[in-house]
């Protein structure tokens, strides 16, 4: 088989020493990929693409129990479904575009609400570069419409590329002499040279992996609240817009919260310390979300889970001929776990294609795109928590609104805050970016100023004189 | 509404000939057309359709743009960032390979316009 990297042209770093692997993939190697959402189809997409650029023959089979054409829990895989910026434009990079039919909307804007007031943040160049989707083919008793869900997209690209779609719920992974074991619910059983697994965290298939890994360690988890409301298309045109709103409200225990609309509906996600019906009450209560829907009226939601997130990456995420990627081995915290499941994805099919299947071979060349996400979320818990003090205290929520305010009067105005808090929530920048870029004198100069002048009492009047409107 | 990238009216231009550029184009939906300039005078160098991207050469010099960009008909089409390509790149080098592989076949088209322009001559 062949070891050189096609793509090794563009440089490697020179502290990475290239050793022959122990277990190479070689012709007619055989690869599972157990779970077909992001990371899982685009493992597998493009493992069989590198592995085609260097003439190596693999046959890839991949699990996934339920079909994307339908609506509702049948097919969702319970997320925010917001694509972000940065991933919008690597896809298109890679030659991946998203179709009209799978993007729900185009997002160009975001409003943050305050209580302290709503402020408009469009994206550079007024283009619609976020992407509204749905994992599933949408929520429950929705109406079919010529859309496609997201995942279903995928896994169709993967398929095109030569993956074997098995429609069957596994239900045990074991090593096996020279080989790993696939186990599934109807009892059948097949042997394969390396597993993929993609299954996410809300999978009971990650407790039993004891063994397979050493030191194996789950991925932390905590529970969120996601639910969607129909609004029907002309009401989200007069009230959402092509903007994703999101709510930074001194409610206790909330961290955030967001409204993502997508053809007739919004999807709603709520962060917080433990979301109970109390704190969605008061939420749900507020002024800042009411005042999102027509006549200040929340409508009751037509369905609505609790799915857990990763936030803290599975130790290690790899093994002997087993490989996590995605939600189950590292992904971002609270934002872009596409763009992560994106990235885990490619580092793993590379790494297995480029160099070998072993637990050195994914340590070596794996385990550093994981250690990044798991460094940069680090400092993510900082930027959220900086975020936290500043959603408690109101002269510095007045400041920052202040801030805004006038970043966005002046379009040739420098948009310090703007784009920290666009990056923060949109996903599109890594938070060792974002944070670095608060540090910057300028920034915390023009802080300083605005959390003075968004405090004068002539600012905190016209505050409370003119909150913003609508999109029309 | 549902759509990603920016939407151009028939004949608007995307890109000016000698224009600093700062990012690389996609072409979601619709076609392009790429024209050199000079005297006056207009030639067509190619279109382009959707999945095609233009003003690659920005990402990686800071030369001005070589041709104009024009809209054949309504077409939409999505920026990608010089600073997010590059970020990009430095993590994943193979994200360039689809770019360098387009721009290499777009030398090898050129090179056999340019055999055949001075045949003729």
């Amino acid at each position: 088989m062949a070891t050189s990297d096609p793509f090794g042209q563009f440089g490697r770093p020179a502290k990475r020493r290239q050793t022959k692997s122990r277990m190479p993939l070689h012709d007619g190697s055989r690869v599972a990929v157990v779970g077909a959402g992001p990371s899982g189809s685009m493992f597998s997409y493009f493992l069989l693409n590198m592995a085609e650029s260097i003439g190596l023959e693999l046959e890839l089979d991949l699990y996934e129990a339920r079909q994307f054409c339908h609506g509702g829990p049948a097919s969702c895989n319970h997320c925010g479904g917001v694509v972000s910026e940065s991933l919008v434009q690597r896809l298109a990079t890679e030659g991946i575009p998203l179709p009209d039919d799978v993007v729900q909307r185009g997002l160009d804007a975001y409003t943050m609400h305050m209580d302290v007031g709503n402020a408009d943040i469009a994206t550079p160049l007024r283009e619609s570069r976020i992407a509204g989707v749905y994992r599933g083919n949408g929520p429950r008793d929705s109406e079919p419409r010529d859309t496609h869900s997201f995942d279903g997209y995928l896994q169709r690209l993967a398929n095109e590329k030569g993956a074997r779609s098995v429609r069957r719920l596994v239900t045990s992974v074991r090593a096996d002499g020279d080989a790993m074991q696939v186990g599934c619910a109807d009892g059948s059983r097949a042997s394969y040279d390396l597993v993929a697994l993609a299954c996410g965290v809300n999978s009971r298939l990650l407790g039993s992996l004891d063994g397979l890994a050493e030191a194996h360690e789950p991925p932390g988890l905590k529970t969120t609240f996601i639910c969607e409301f129909r609004l029907g298309r002309d009401v989200i045109r007069q009230t959402l817009g092509q903007a994703m709103h999101v709510f930074l409200l001194d409610i206790p225990g909330l961290k955030f919260a967001a409204l993502v609309p997508k053809g007739d509906y919004a999807t709603f996600v709520l962060l917080g310390r433990e979301p109970n019906e109390e704190l969605l009450e008061r939420f749900f209560a507020s002024e800042e979300f009411r005042s999102c829907f027509p006549g200040g009226v929340v409508p009751r939601h037509v369905c609505h889970c609790y799915p857990r997130i990763n936030i803290r990456s599975t130790r290690p995420p790899y093994g002997d001929r087993l490989v996590m990627i995605g939600d189950s081995g590292s992904t971002r915290l609270y934002k872009d776990g596409i763009g992560a499941a994106y990235r885990t994805a490619k580092a793993g099919a590379r790494t297995a294609v480029f160099h070998g299947v072993s637990a050195e071979d994914f340590r070596q060349y794996y385990a550093p795109v994981c250690r990044k996400i798991d460094r940069d979320n680090q400092v993510g818990k900082l930027v959220f928590w900086v975020g936290g003090l500043i959603q408690r205290a109101g002269f510095a929520r007045r400041g920052v609104m202040h801030m805004i305010d006038a970043e966005q009067a002046q379009t040739a105005a420098p948009r310090r805050m703007s784009g920290v808090l666009w990056d923060m929530f949109s996903g599109s920048a890594p938070y060792t970016d974002i944070f670095l870029r608060t540090l910057q004198p300028a920034f915390i100069g023009s802080l300083a100023w605005h959390l003075v002048a968004g405090n004068l009492p002539s600012a905190r009047h016209a505050a409370r004189r003119a909150p913003t409107g609508g999109p029309e | 509404m549902a759509a990603l990238g920016r939407e151009y009216a028939d004949r608007e231009v995307i890109v000016r000939q000698g224009e600093p550029g700062h990012c690389m184009y996609v072409v979601q939906e619709g076609r392009v057309e790429a024209i050199a300039e000079s005297d006056g005078r207009e030639m067509r160098l190619r279109t382009m359709g959707p999945n095609d991207f233009f003003g690659e050469m920005a990402l990686f010099g800071t030369e001005l743009r070589s041709c104009t960009i024009r809209a054949l008909g309504k077409a939409r089409v999505l920026t990608v960032d010089k600073k997010s390509f590059l970020a990009g790149i430095q993590e994943d080098p193979s994200l360039a390979f689809r770019v360098v592989k387009v721009m290499s076949q777009r030398i090898r088209d050129l090179t056999a316009r340019l055999a055949e322009y001075q045949m003729k001559q």
